[in-house]
């Protein structure tokens, strides 16, 4: 093994609050969400697994200690006594870390949740490569184990505007929910007066351009960045969100790709198993074989370091976006 | 366990009587089968008479009741006993218990909660007394009188997530919860292989109010059920040391099988050794 130097940047702290330059952000919105629908709706109760400050929780907590338990540093214990919870009519919204939920409690998602269709809504920190933990902390497979789980709801939201609509919507929906969960300072990249979060729905967010983008989570929040840094290039694309990764959109996916040549999906999760992997199943099935390229992440481990520079590293920032727009066959 | 409320004495010879028909029940439906969860679940039955003709508040003409009381069996694989107390308590038709375990049956060989008197999918073992804290908490939240009364096994011990669970339990003060240990000493492979014991010193170790009788007998069992109403702010566990088979000596012969076989010119023998345990001189 050869030695290396260490580069400039460090990793962060789990709870540190990260600024993002040129952006407006929302502090702690899911938190803040979910206190002022607890104010409208009793039935709802809160659960954390000692992840309470770096789920941005604590908000609802505050508002409301008696429907707040923290289980400790038990994963399988947070989703059952949630599954117990909404099974005497509550509606449990629980937190820890994808990577905690998915890999360690994944049979009582499924067996004490989603198979009695229970009204648990589990928001998961740290989705993808968001942290600088390494391979502990970066649950990089987690919406292929979390799909193929059977009546199981599964979303990836695009920043702060998105996320305080799904703390909402996921409560009108019966069932088990996953949610991939920013924390911290959350960017606003939709326009909060006009997107509107439809569980089950894509939304086309731009037009124009023979290069067709199909993205989920933050991953459309840089497709629209990078669009911006080439505008005045003169090149442009389309861009489809896709926030709900199961159930799956097949119809939009399948009209949008139909009016591009170039398909391109984009994702904070391995290039197998997710998005990527959905699209070309919709494809194939439907007698359209087109060649898919993929941002995302290899099937691999991943080291520690700041964000910026694991993204760059592993090929999911914005230059990444930016190359693959500008080779574009347009 | 401290000042349980009054209540009014139980009636040991209709519980015996139920008992002994939960038994005969069991029986008639693996008869057959050949094989089945036999052994566990005629261990148990002194426990589901106990409860459903005496400790449980429920009404099988409501089993969506919000203020009923929960009966949890984390271990689905006693589902042979559980549907003969369903149908013994009025939940299930008769008629239906001999599709036990057939394809297409609302009566599987092990329990799922889309039947009515079931609470929680019960296959997947370490999953029941979580849920039964945070239904335990749900309720107190509601300031509903109900209780939850969680099943578990001496072989369930085994899982991490029980022990999570316990200390929950204790944690959140739940004493609308009473955990039933049904100490069998058997698990799939045979005896109960990790060093559990003392099961009663660890349950109240780890913050339980905590009792060990003789699951087979349902006067011992009884009282430690009036005992669990205590509302002295701790949990309850009633640890219950069953006899596999019990009231079926060559089922109980085979003790340390988890999964016994019987071949099909055994079960009118069977039956024949129940009766003599309940001192039935001639059944039809």
């Amino acid at each position: 093994m050869s030695s290396t130097a260490p580069v400039a940047g460090r990793t962060r702290g789990m709870g540190e609050l990260i600024d993002v330059p040129d952006k407006t952000t929302v502090l702690a919105p899911f938190g803040t969400t979910l206190a002022e629908l607890g104010r409208e709706r009793p039935e709802i109760v809160g659960l954390t697994a000692d992840m309470g400050r770096y789920s941005d929780i604590l908000p609802f907590r505050d508002a409301f200690p008696d429907r707040f338990f923290n289980v400790g540093m038990a994963e399988q214990n947070l989703i059952s006594m949630s599954a117990g919870l909404a099974k005497v009519g509550k509606i449990a919204y629980c937190t820890t870390y994808s990577v905690f939920v998915t890999r360690r409690a994944y049979d009582f998602v499924a067996i004490a949740c989603a198979h009695s269709k229970a009204n648990v809504k589990i928001f998961a920190g740290m989705p993808g490569l968001v942290n600088g933990y390494g391979a502990t902390h970066q649950a990089t497979e987690d919406l292929n184990m979390m799909r193929g789980i059977a009546d199981l709801t599964v979303i990836d939201p695009c920043d702060a505007t998105e996320l305080q609509q799904v703390v909402r919507a996921v409560a009108d929906i019966p069932g088990t929910v996953y949610v991939r969960l920013p924390r911290g300072r959350v960017p606003v990249d939709l326009d909060p007066d006009s997107y509107r979060f439809e569980v089950g729905q894509a939304k086309q967010l731009r037009w124009g351009g023979t290069t067709g983008i199909i993205s989920t989570g933050y991953m459309t929040a840089r497709a629209l960045d990078a669009l911006s840094v080439v505008a005045d290039r003169g090149i442009e694309a389309g861009v489809l969100h896709v926030p709900t990764i199961k159930p799956f959109d097949v119809a939009s996916v399948l009209e949008f790709a139909r009016g591009y040549e170039r398909i391109v999906v984009a994702e904070n999760h391995k290039t197998t198993g997710g998005l990527a992997t959905l699209v070309i199943e919709t494809l194939f099935d439907a007698g359209l074989l087109r060649p898919v390229e993929r941002i995302g992440l290899a099937d691999s481990f991943f080291e520690c370091g700041s964000q910026e520079y694991l993204e760059a590293k592993y090929g999911v920032d914005l230059g990444r976006f930016v190359e693959v727009l500008t080779s574009s066959r347009t | 366990m401290t000042t349980p409320d009054k209540g009014p004495p139980p009636d040991l010879d209709a519980l015996h009587r139920h008992a002994y028909a939960l038994r005969r029940t069991m029986l008639q439906m693996a008869a057959g089968k050949g094989e089945g969860y036999i052994a566990q679940g005629l261990g148990f039955a002194d426990c589901l008479a106990a409860l459903y003709f005496g400790e449980l508040r429920h009404d099988p003409a409501r089993p969506d009741d919000p203020d009923r009381d929960r009966f949890l069996l984390s271990t689905g694989h006693y589902s042979i006993a559980m549907y003969a107390a369903l149908a013994e308590a009025g939940y299930l038709d008769r008629d239906e218990l001999p599709t036990y375990a057939l394809n297409g049956s609302r009566l599987p060989m092990s329990t799922f909660d889309d039947l009515p008197g079931i609470e929680v999918v019960g296959g997947s073992l370490g999953q029941g007394l979580g849920q039964a804290v945070g239904m335990a908490l749900g309720l107190r939240l509601d300031g509903s009188p109900a209780r939850v009364f969680c099943e578990f096994s001496d072989g369930e011990l085994d899982e991490g997530s029980t022990w999570e669970a316990l200390m929950s339990g204790a944690t959140f003060d739940c004493d609308n919860l009473v955990a039933l240990v049904d100490c069998n000493g058997i698990q799939a492979d045979g005896p109960v292989t990790v060093r559990i014991e003392p099961v009663a010193d660890k349950l109240a170790a780890f913050g339980w109010d905590t009792v060990e009788v003789n699951g087979n007998d349902l006067g011992e069992l009884t009282a430690a059920l009036a005992g669990a109403r205590a509302p002295d702010g701790r949990p309850k566990a009633i640890v219950m040391r069953t006899t596999p088979g019990y009231g079926v000596p060559t089922v109980m012969a085979r003790e340390r099988a988890h999964f016994v076989r019987i071949a099909d010119g055994e079960w009118d023998g069977l039956l024949r050794e129940l009766d003599e345990h309940y001192g039935v001189v001639a059944h039809v």
